[in-house]
């Protein structure tokens, strides 16, 4: 199996040995502060770890979860035992074979801090290592979701060697040895500058072609050097003149510019939009009234608020009126009306029904993130036009990261609005949509208390029935409209560049880069 | 003199501990959790404590304090919340694109500003005069990443004679570590050399009036000899005073530049560090920056006695 995938691989790589390097030269998103995917949820360590880790399963382009290091799982007659066998061949960076009991040790490590995990682990009783290439999840109830969460794209279980992952999961890992198609080449990791990564020569990928982050995760390419370059006109001009290869996350203003360059191609390549979030905060006046939260939303028309972040052309962007991703299974508008009002003057009508009384509203928009910065000042905007006692707080994201804490009056220090955009990978499913929680204290910030919401939340990760997950999809989109306590603000496409000599560039939930290679 | 130098390096210490204790207090106070930047969004309360208390951040201030100057003396600047890399390995990864930035800079500033504002001095009143001044209105006007962006644009993607971005250590070849070098000097040199041209203009043309230079010239000495052997000799004081300072310019202005530029130097550290509250990082490089400065300071005073022989440590 390990000659055959070695074959399939062979044809388009160059070998590192028999000649220059071939390097694709990729700008990211962000700067790789870390290099721990457990620790931190920052999305280009993530990015970082599907490079250089492996997966028990993973997503295909559809969402369904298929096997990654794992041949294959059974389920027990009485769904009480998941057992997975791991394929042959699987092995370490330092040449160590990959075990079953890494991978216990790894889902341990990472069920401390996945959420998605942290709802299922309940019913688990036990995870533990059966042989060298077998393991087994021993339940107290059927889990239905469990491959989706081992499999998940937000959170992703990475495996990792048992010494490293027995390393506690709030502290940091430094030691980078993984068994994925990559390996991280620490001594030219220059954070704020430079990540670099080598092909694993002896990665034995998938026989299936690749799909979505399942198939065969071929390394290409001999090295994937990231350069780190802050500012979106700089990262134009170096993509335009040749100085790199890959652009992941162009600026929508660059965009024409890009696209007008004969060897530019602009894609959409993640899978799914970006969406806008617009978030109250429950604890303190005025929003401590829904009915005031719906007045709101009646003023809100979504496409206001993603002309502002990605333009004119509509093909950068979507209304999605509901509290689920646009184009998945439990997409619903069930109870939206009220965001499809898009009206001021009624928005003003019922702002006063609702017995607003001039209460100081503060708003945090964050300056240096040009996209929630656009979706802040848009609300802004309705705001005044609504005649509201607005306050805007113009600050950086370290500082709102940490005043958005705080549940004070905002006489003392505390806040009423906030936005933030999230993918919409993690808004397909109540188990792990964030905004929609409503669980009071920890719910996130705002602090919903939704009982409600919370019930149905907890139906739907017991059923396993389609029919019924809908229905309560249904249920929880009305109960979060008539509460209000988070606005949808539809969604945008975040479209990569790359130069057209890249070859073999492919859709997935996250920027990875096997199956890339350079003509 | 070598007392007196004795004197000036022992004065820093202090310097260096008002400075020291300014920034711990100032980042205490400020707002920013860098335990909220780790956790993420889906972190629960408990997380982010766990996390804070892991990375020691809810320690009492005096504690906190105390382990840092201790830490400090004993050379040991920390280590980066974010990176998990010793912040001492940070800055010798960065400190040699700032620093070739600033010597280039600095050596293109000098060598273009002090003859432009000279030559004005000598020439005043005449269109070479009104041109100096027009271009040093000009240099303090526009903004550096305005300089820069125009000049990458015309040199890099109209020309195509230098890169657009990046930076290549020396260690690679002079002419390679040169190239990435010549775009960020002349923008971030700008400022600087308007400053210097004013400055020299200034001085030189109240020296130009004295009554020894009317006597060198009722000697017979050529003009070249009256303007850089006795002139400027006289009027370096204050020139180099404003370059002393304006150091501190290039230091500000190196952050700029080191993003249009994507140069991976300390400015952007800090300004990295900052954004994300990376409290080590931030703490050690304005330390590092301070005790630039003031050896700066140092040099400057030393290099008065050169150019002035009545003043004497």
């Amino acid at each position: 199996m390990a000659a055959s995938a070695a074959a399939v691989a062979a044809p388009s790589v160059v070998s590192a040995q028999g000649g220059a390097a071939r390097s694709l030269r990729v700008i990211p998103q962000a700067n790789l502060t870390s290099v721990d995917p457990v620790w931190t949820t920052a999305v280009v360590t993530r990015n970082h770890a599907f490079m250089i880790y492996d997966q028990i399963c993973a997503q295909d382009s559809k969402g369904e979860i298929k096997p990654q290091m794992a041949e294959g799982w059974t389920l027990s007659d009485d769904k009480l035992t998941w057992t997975f066998t791991l394929r042959e061949g699987l092995a370490f960076h330092d040449g160590e074979k990959v075990l079953a009991k890494d991978a216990v040790a790894s889902i341990k490590r990472w069920a401390r801090r996945d959420p998605f995990m942290q709802v299922l682990i309940g019913n688990v009783a036990e995870v533990e290592a059966m042989d060298d290439r077998r393991f087994r999840f021993r339940l107290h109830r059927p889990v239905p979701l469990l491959t989706m969460a081992l499999g998940q794209t937000q959170f992703p279980c990475f495996i990792m060697p048992e010494r490293i992952a027995s390393t506690d999961a709030f502290t940091q890992i430094r030691d980078t040895v993984g068994s994925g198609p990559f390996k991280f080449v620490p001594g030219e990791w220059n954070p704020g500058q430079r990540a670099v990564w080598a092909k694993n020569e002896r990665y034995v990928p998938r026989q299936e072609a690749v799909d979505g982050l399942a198939g065969g995760r071929r390394p290409n390419i001999d090295r994937i050097e990231w350069t780190i370059i802050t500012d979106p006109a700089t990262s134009a001009n170096a993509m335009m003149q040749g100085e790199q290869d890959y652009w992941e996350y162009p600026l929508h203003d660059l965009l024409p510019l890009m696209r007008r360059n004969r060897e530019m191609v602009v894609e959409q390549r993640l899978l799914d939009g970006t969406y806008g979030v617009c978030r109250f905060n429950t604890l303190q006046p005025p929003f401590n009234n829904p009915a005031i939260r719906r007045a709101v939303a009646m003023a809100v028309d979504q496409r206001d608020y993603l002309r502002s972040v990605a333009g004119n052309d509509p093909d950068g962007w979507g209304v999605c009126e509901g509290v689920f991703t646009c184009g998945t299974t439990l997409a619903n508008e069930n109870g939206s009306e009220v965001l499809k009002t898009r009206n001021i003057e009624r928005a003003k009508q019922a702002l006063a029904a609702a017995g607003y009384n001039g209460e100081k509203v503060v708003l945090i928009a964050p300056g240096d993130y040009p996209q929630i910065n656009a979706l802040s000042l848009v609300t802004a905007d309705i705001l005044t036009r609504m005649g509201m006692n607005l306050e805007v707080v113009s600050t950086d994201w370290g500082t709102l990261v940490q005043r958005r804490a705080s549940k004070e009056p905002v006489e003392r220090g505390g806040w009423s609005i906030i936005h933030t955009t999230s993918s919409g990978q993690s808004l397909t499913l109540p188990v792990y949509h964030l905004f929609l929680r409503a669980n009071a204290a920890n719910a996130w910030f705002g602090w919903p208390d939704e009982p409600e919401i919370e019930r149905l939340r907890g139906e739907w990760v017991q059923t396993g029935d389609p029919a019924e997950s809908r229905r309560i999809a249904e249920q929880l989109n009305a109960k979060a409209m008539e509460s209000m306590y988070y606005i949808p603000l539809g969604f945008y496409w975040q479209p990569s560049a790359w130069r057209r000599n890249v070859t073999g560039v492919f859709r997935a939930p996250a920027t990875v880069f096997w199956n890339i290679g350079k003509a | 003199m070598f007392a007196y130098i004795v004197r000036r390096v022992l004065a820093t210490i202090p310097v260096m501990a008002i400075v020291a204790l300014f920034v711990f207090s100032l980042l205490y106070i400020a707002p920013g959790d860098p335990a909220a930047v780790i956790a993420g969004d889906q972190a629960t309360p408990d997380d982010v404590e766990r996390i804070r208390a892991s990375l020691g951040l809810d320690r009492p201030y005096l504690v906190r304090f105390g382990a840092w100057v201790w830490d400090i003396a004993n050379g040991d600047l920390g280590v980066s919340i974010f990176t998990n890399l010793p912040v001492s390995t940070m800055i010798q990864q960065r400190i040699e694109p700032t620093l070739s930035l600033m010597i280039v800079t600095l050596i293109l500033a000098v060598s273009i500003a002090v003859p432009m504002g000279v030559m004005a001095a000598w020439r005043q009143g005449t269109w070479i005069d009104r041109a100096v001044m027009g271009f040093a209105v000009l240099g303090f006007s526009v903004p550096v990443f305005v300089v820069g962006y125009v000049l990458a644009y015309i040199f890099a993607l109209e020309l195509d004679w230098l890169p657009v971005q990046g930076y290549t250590p020396l260690s690679r070849g002079f002419w390679p570590w040169f190239e990435n070098l010549i775009l960020p000097s002349v923008a971030l040199g700008s400022v600087y050399i308007a400053l210097i041209a004013r400055i020299t203009r200034a001085t030189m043309l109240e020296v130009l009036q004295q009554d020894y230079i009317r006597t060198a010239r009722a000697k017979g000495l050529n003009q070249s000899g009256i303007l850089f052997l006795h002139a400027l000799k006289n009027a370096a004081v204050p020139i180099i005073t404003v370059i002393g300072l304006g150091i501190a310019l290039l230091i500000g202005g190196a952050v700029v530049t080191e993003s249009v530029f994507a140069i991976p130097g300390l400015g952007r550290l800090t300004v990295d560090a900052i954004l994300r509250r990376d409290y080590p990082v931030i703490q050690g490089v304005v330390l590092l920056f301070s005790f630039i400065y003031v050896l700066v300071n140092l040099a400057i005073d030393l290099a008065y006695t050169l150019f002035d022989p009545r003043i004497r440590y």
